[in-house]
């Protein structure tokens, strides 16, 4: 148990530091500490598969792709604007966005929160055994499996569309 | 405090001690050998035959001055060596070196030789493997030094590249020894075909086991694909700016991960402690005998090839290694699914 409160705190303080922080790479350090903490909790909760491909594709790939862009455009630290009379939500560009979309986060925390413990249980058994994870993935997930890849590969079309300069 | 918890924090200990020794070794083997390649004598002054010559690197490294340039970012600068040598050991933790056993009778029930038996070991290693990245990227950030940073950002375009085709090599044994414990499938290598060629999966993965090495030494930074610290161009690479213990962290990690990658190739593909003469208990000898041979090759290599030019290296990763990589993991599932 004690563990457990380890690694909750952990994830909790530095989620929150990542978005207390200034520096930008600091930030993506501090998001993989996040990511290694869930990675604990999983293991915790006897599935460590999936704690090891939290860390393989969040704290292994992404992250470092993230690291590679903060740091090869140097990104600056971040200034704040200093538009103080209006309400964060009237005011115009990004930040209205992100109090948006914030608010609606908390909304739905608030709902899974008070929701009651009617989760869905997972089907195929036990989770720590890969081949009934691989089982159920490609049975009873198989169209929304398929579906996300089809959703990865467009994103990275895209990526590769708006990257791409005709070279004269 | 059961005998076996006991015996299992000790083998732990014995593990870690014994990883800095092989690091030693390591250091006096390389500069033996190069020196043989070279036909020079190499070490011979410190101790017999020079084998001392490591524990006065160590040394002199000790009471070096620690030095930071003004400009680098402390806290990532100090961090980076730590994260560079915990991901180097922490790799080691699932690598199983012997079979299990009672120690003579010492214990009530067998005991693993191994840190941790993980029922995913395959995939914590590739995990480590891809988090040791981080040791890399941040010295050649946090520096504040062009040398550092092209380096850094070498290495890592490296890894990552490498890392698809070292992560194929991998899943293509796992459908073979149909299981992601590495204990396991040690013990499907068991045995002989027709009595005479040893059951290791390097016969039916020959690729697999070319495509592993290759991935494997460009995941180590070691020559011919040792681009992060060219010298010629880049000074050292990510660790120009660090000296004392925190170059000796690096050096250290380089070392480590050699050991682990050579011990993983062992046990996935040459058998691991299995082998003919010796009985089931003193199968630890084989092993240490089938890295070190593996870790030979290593060296071997990097004094007989040149290195790479760099987009050779990202062409060879990308349009030779890895469509080989994906067309050997195709093949083999078609193969295991036909043979079922």
């Amino acid at each position: 148990m004690i563990i457990f409160y380890v690694f909750a705190a952990v994830a909790v303080g530095a989620s929150l530091l990542v978005i207390a922080q200034r520096n930008p790479i600091y930030s993506v350090l501090l998001l993989i500490a996040s990511f290694g903490a869930l990675s604990g909790l999983y293991v915790m909760l006897d599935a460590p598969f999936v704690a090891v491909i939290q860390i393989v594709i969040y704290a292994g790939a992404i992250m470092v792709l993230f690291l590679f862009v903060v740091m090869l455009l140097n990104a600056p630290h971040e200034e704040t604007e200093a538009d103080e009379r209006r309400h964060i939500l009237l005011r115009s560009g990004p930040l209205r966005f992100g109090a948006f979309l914030a608010v609606v986060l908390a909304c739905e925390l608030g709902w899974a929160l008070t929701r009651g413990g009617e989760s869905g249980v997972f089907a195929g058994g036990s989770t720590t055994s890969v081949a009934a994870i691989g089982r159920s993935l490609f049975t009873d997930y198989a169209f929304a499996f398929e579906v996300t890849s089809v959703l990865i590969l467009v994103a990275m079309v895209g990526a590769v569309v708006l990257a791409h300069r005709e070279r004269a | 405090m059961t005998p076996l918890f006991i015996a299992q924090i000790v083998l732990t200990l014995f593990v870690f001690v014994m990883l800095l020794g092989s690091a030693a070794v390591m250091v006096y083997v390389e500069r033996k050998v190069a020196a043989m390649l070279q036909q020079r004598l190499g070490p011979y002054l410190v101790g017999p035959k020079g084998m001392l010559q490591p524990l006065a690197d160590v040394v002199k490294l000790m009471f070096k001055e620690e030095l930071r340039p003004k400009a680098a970012d402390a806290l990532l600068f100090a961090l980076a060596p730590i994260i560079a040598a915990t991901c180097a050991f922490a790799a080691f933790a699932v690598v199983p070196f012997g079979a299990a056993t009672t120690f003579f009778g010492l214990l009530d029930e067998p005991l693993r030789l191994q840190v941790a038996d993980v029922n995913v070991a395959v995939l914590v290693i590739f995990a480590i493997a891809s988090m040791s990245v981080y040791g890399i990227v941040l010295a050649g950030w946090s520096s504040n030094s062009k040398y550092s940073l092209l380096g850094g950002l070498r290495s890592s375009a490296q890894m990552i590249s490498y890392e698809l085709s070292y992560g194929l090599a991998l899943a293509s044994v796992l459908l073979i020894g149909n299981s992601l414990s590495l204990s396991d499938i040690v013990n499907r290598q068991a045995g002989t075909w027709l009595g005479v060629l040893p059951r290791w999966f390097i016969f039916v993965q020959p690729l697999g086991f070319i495509i592993y090495m290759l991935a494997g030494i460009a995941e180590t930074n070691r020559a011919p694909f040792d681009f992060p610290e060219a010298e010629q161009e880049l000074v050292a690479g990510y660790h120009t700016e660090y000296s004392s213990m925190s170059f000796a962290m690096f050096f250290l990690a380089e070392y480590i991960n050699m050991v682990t990658v050579s011990a993983v190739a062992t046990d996935l593909f040459l058998g691991g402690w299995h082998g003919p003469f010796l009985p089931e208990s003193l199968g630890w000898i084989w092993f240490l005998v089938k890295t070190g041979a593996i870790l030979f090759f290593y060296v071997w290599m990097r004094w007989t090839l040149p290195r790479y030019r760099y987009d050779q290296l990202m062409t060879f990763g990308w349009k030779v290694l890895l469509p080989l990589a994906v067309v050997n993991l195709l093949a083999t599932a078609a193969a295991v699914l036909y043979f079922q």
